[in-house]
């Protein structure tokens, strides 16, 4: 491809692939100055990754490099490292925010950067010693914020600012650094409100009107919509199209950004299908203070018997409602099992109304990684349910019944299908699959009426995921067992549940039917129709 | 894929490397020492049934102690550094017993039977402290320990205790230094059903006491609530997610290893057949958490087994170092550097290696 000339930056042909699975394949994009353009795409479509090649972090060198060249205002350039990168003018904000919480506004934006003006001791020990010049500081911080008309005093500490302010905060220190002259904001609304949201939509514009080249990065079409130049859209990493703002439509996005061929294989009949006259579970007003996945005020009724997908774009809380439900985040409102409320915040009253969860974080919080795989089976169905304990007078002195679980974890070992040197191995041994059908076999021992699976899928290999798919229709059909499942991937909810409820911003934005169209749920999980709230 | 490889190597090399990763570096180390300094005792043509028969004794006497490190272990705790607080409590029940001038098996299970309460107390309120400051339970704990020892520095001056024997005796106020129990219950243990064999005496008495107290320990492994101190102790979330009350179960293990620690102190003094007081107990949490690490544990995961032989490790070489080295070396006592040297640096080895998750 023939370098084109007056783009900021032009990457050609990237591909790269950790430990044999391919996340970007033969990835072109370019950026003029003045423009804004927009990167979006579902969770894993190897939006991060590309960002991480284009700012040169050693993850990327660590998992041996990639392939593809990027080109700055014409010269192919090799960035090794973050620092390397804003010496070119690339700046980042980020999706966190990097700011000193004890400094004031202005010591932020000016951070190792600061004006100085020499004085006695520098003259002697070198500049390290120079006297900060405050005023400047203060005028430049000011220039930088007046730039994208906000009005946050500059001598303010940053621990007390508002949320959106930080960001604001971050951007100024990005456009302070006079070289800059690509700047990529990474999901930068996520954590606004819309009043928030807004100006930095007009920050945004203002700044390209001054000719730096913007890359947005985003789930949300409608913002897309408002301020892009050009759109390119990424999937299973690839870009499936890109698209100028005029030929550009929320619904083509939509469609683009989630379509993928779902094969739906089918499902074994049940019995009795499970219908709005039977609910097991009550959630009303649910709200979870999960960091990173909050959920706020969320109801739903889940059928008796069904498999209900939860599906929505990472950080909107999707993963935060089995958490809270289960009591291991704080959380309030009301859940009630069969009609009886729970207490919340207690996992105890949640694992004995009759419901197990699997958590999405298999290594942290669902297995025992040094304990023997009979154990980490059996251990919460004896803890809660007593049982596989002996009889004793002192309940919680009664002993484990060691036959009693050897028995019962050779027969999970049997019917999942673990593959292991027996029921004594260390988990930490085995397989991400082999992990996972260990939770599953953790959660199935306590016979819950409704089991709450998270993420089920994550990190195990393409095989096993199936298996555990199949596992999970194989539990709901044959003992009747509701399952609420949470995934990141649309297409495995796609196959399995009977309903899918997509999270926004951490309430529901709708309930569809898995056969319901690519653009449906695009637009669902992109927030479009659904109503934003302002957060306080 | 391990498991092929191990197959392709030697069986020899195969089971030396199993055997060397079963038992630690350090615990080899220390093992052969110890073999080294019974060979040098046979060669010096020393008695080696005296060094045994001592080493036995040891063995009971401290095997108590180091088996009250391993609850704080199984929770979460970490090392019990704090173990004063317990040793403190065993010796207010100590010192009430003689004071009652109760004799025998009377006077130490009555000293067991007054330490048990104040060690729970105790032990609670050692919990609170330690919740408060979690992460830093082995530091604080520590501190713990030295703070309790000189605040009862005081209480044993102004204990109010008449009995002549105990006290000072110019002034007729404050508890000695050093009380005897030779007329109460010096030695009940070691002398109960103990024979000799080969001119090796074996204290049955003690030596079963503190076999029962490690079955009695390993069976609490093996119950509902033992299990769950382990869980809390292993991974907090699984715990919690499994329905478990992971602060009530911190506590417990905090209250048990502090009951633990009273009942030790008891079995050391009456073997000893002194009772200790003032600053004594200030480092008595050293050659205990030594003794644990020596036998294997780490701060994820330590067992009876462990204790056990940790116990006979750490004990066996301290009693037999005195004697051959003073033989060998005409006089020296490195016996002291040598315990020194050995239990901190089982200490710092232990805790640099912690924290690897």
């Amino acid at each position: 491809m023939a370098i084109t000339e007056g783009n900021v930056l032009e990457l050609e042909g990237i591909s790269k692939s950790f430990f044999g699975t391919q996340v970007l394949k033969d990835v072109n994009l370019s950026v003029r100055p003045g423009e804004i353009h927009a990167l979006v795409g579902e969770n894993g479509a190897g939006k991060t990754t590309l960002m991480n090649i284009l700012f040169g972090m050693q993850v990327i060198f660590d998992t041996g490099g990639f392939e593809g060249r990027i080109i700055l205002d014409g010269v192919p350039t090799d960035i090794s490292s973050p620092r390397e990168a804003m010496t070119y003018g690339i700046g980042m904000v980020h999706q966190e925010f990097m700011l000193i919480p004890g400094f004031t506004v202005a010591e932020n934006i000016k951070l190792n950067r600061e004006p100085t003006l020499p004085n006695l001791a520098s003259k002697i020990f070198g500049r390290r010693l120079e006297t900060v010049d405050e005023e400047a500081m203060r005028a430049d911080s000011r220039a930088a914020l007046d730039k994208l008309a906000i009005s946050i005093d500059e001598l303010a500490l940053v621990a007390g600012l508002p949320v959106g302010h930080m960001q604001f905060v971050e951007i100024a220190r990005e456009i302070d650094k006079r070289s800059v002259k690509l700047l990529v904001f990474d999901e930068p609304t996520a954590v606004l409100t819309e009043s928030e949201a807004q100006m930095l939509l007009d920050a945004m514009k203002r700044l390209a009107s001054e000719g730096i080249a913007i890359l947005f990065i985003t789930h949300r079409l409608d913002e897309v919509m408002e301020v892009a130049d050009n759109i390119t859209i990424l999937r299973d990493g690839e870009v499936v199209a890109m698209m100028s703002k005029a030929e550009a439509e929320v619904e083509k996005i939509a469609e683009l950004m989630v379509g993928r061929k779902v094969e739906r294989i089918e499902l074994p009949e049940r019995a009795k299908e499970p219908s709005d006259r039977d609910i097991v579970l009550r959630i009303e007003n649910l709200s979870v203070n999960m960091p990173g996945e909050r959920v706020r005020n969320f109801s739903l009724n889940v059928r008796r018997g069904e498999i209900l997908g939860i599906g929505g774009l990472a950080g909107h809380g999707k993963v935060g409602i089995a958490n809270g439900v289960m009591g291991l985040y704080p959380s309030t409102g009301k859940v009630y099992a069969n009609e009886k409320e729970l207490r919340l915040n207690d996992p105890k009253s949640a694992l004995e109304a009759g419901m197990a969860f699997v958590s999405e974080d298999r290594r942290g919080v669902g297995l025992l990684l040094d304990e023997s795989i009979e154990m980490n089976i059996a251990l919460t169905a004896m803890q809660v349910q007593e049982k596989f304990l002996r009889p004793g007078a002192i309940p919680s002195l009664r002993l484990a019944d060691e036959a009693a679980i050897r028995e019962h974890a050779l027969q999970v070992i049997k019917d999942l299908d673990i593959r292991c040197n027996g029921p004594e191995q260390l988990v930490r041994r085995l397989s991400g699959g082999n992990q996972q059908k260990i939770c599953l076999g953790r959660a199935f021992t306590m016979q819950p009426e409704v089991m709450w699976v998270s993420e089920p899928t994550r990190g195990i290999d393409v095989g096993a995921k199936q298996l555990v798919l199949d596992l999970l229709v194989d539990f709901n059909r044959k003992h009747g067992m509701t399952i609420i499942m949470t995934s990141s991937e649309l297409g495995e909810l796609r196959k399995v549940c009977d309903r899918i409820v997509i999270v926004y911003r951490g309430q529901i934005a709708g309930v569809l039917p898995p056969d319901a169209s690519d653009v449906d749920f695009g637009l669902m999980m992109a927030g479009k129709g659904a109503a934003r709230r302002e957060v306080g | 894929m391990a498991d092929t490889e191990e197959k392709s190597t030697s069986r020899i090399t195969g089971f030396f490397s199993a055997a060397y990763k079963d038992f630690g570096l350090p615990r080899l180390i220390i093992t052969g020492f110890v073999l080294f300094l019974f060979i040098l005792a046979t060669i010096m043509k020393m008695d080696l049934t005296i060094l045994i028969s001592d080493s036995l004794v040891r063995i009971g006497m401290n095997g108590v102690l180091v088996l009250s490190m391993l609850p704080t272990l199984a929770c979460g705790v970490g090392l019990n550094f704090g173990l004063p607080v317990g040793v403190i409590a065993g010796l207010i029940g100590a010192v009430m017993s003689m004071n009652w001038n109760l004799q025998g098996f009377a006077g130490f299970f009555a000293a067991i039977a007054i330490a048990l309460p104040v060690a729970m107390v105790a032990g609670y309120i050692y919990a609170l402290v330690l919740e408060r400051v979690q992460g830093q339970e082995m530091m604080v704990g520590t501190y713990v320990g030295f703070s309790i020892v000189s605040a009862m520095c005081m209480f044993w001056l102004l204990a109010p205790i008449k009995n002549p024997a105990m006290i000072f005796a110019i002034g007729g106020q404050g508890l000695r230094y050093t009380l005897t129990l030779d007329k109460t219950f010096a030695k009940v243990l070691n002398d109960f059903l103990a024979f000799s064999v080969f001119g090796v005496t074996i204290p049955t008495g003690l030596l079963l006491f503190f076999g029962l107290l490690c079955v009695l320990m390993s069976l609490f492994y093996r119950s509902k609530a033992g299990l769950a101190m382990r869980t809390v102790g292993s991974n907090p979330m699984f715990a919690k997610s499994s329905g478990m009350n992971v602060r009530y179960m911190k506590m417990w293990g905090v209250i048990l290893s502090t009951v633990l620690a009273a009942v030790g102190i008891i079995v050391y003094s009456q073997s000893y057949g002194f009772v200790q007081l003032y600053t004594a107990p200030l480092y008595a949490a050293f050659p205990a958490v030594a003794s644990v690490l020596i036998g294997g544990a780490t701060l994820e995961r330590a067992t009876v087994g462990n204790a056990i032989i940790g116990t006979i490790l750490f004990h066996t070489l301290l009693t037999i170092a005195l004697p051959v080295t003073q033989t060998a070396l005409r006089g020296a006592d490195i016996s002291e550097i040598a315990r020194m040297i050995i239990s901190n640096g089982m200490i710092l080895y232990a805790l640099t290696r912690a924290e690897r998750r």
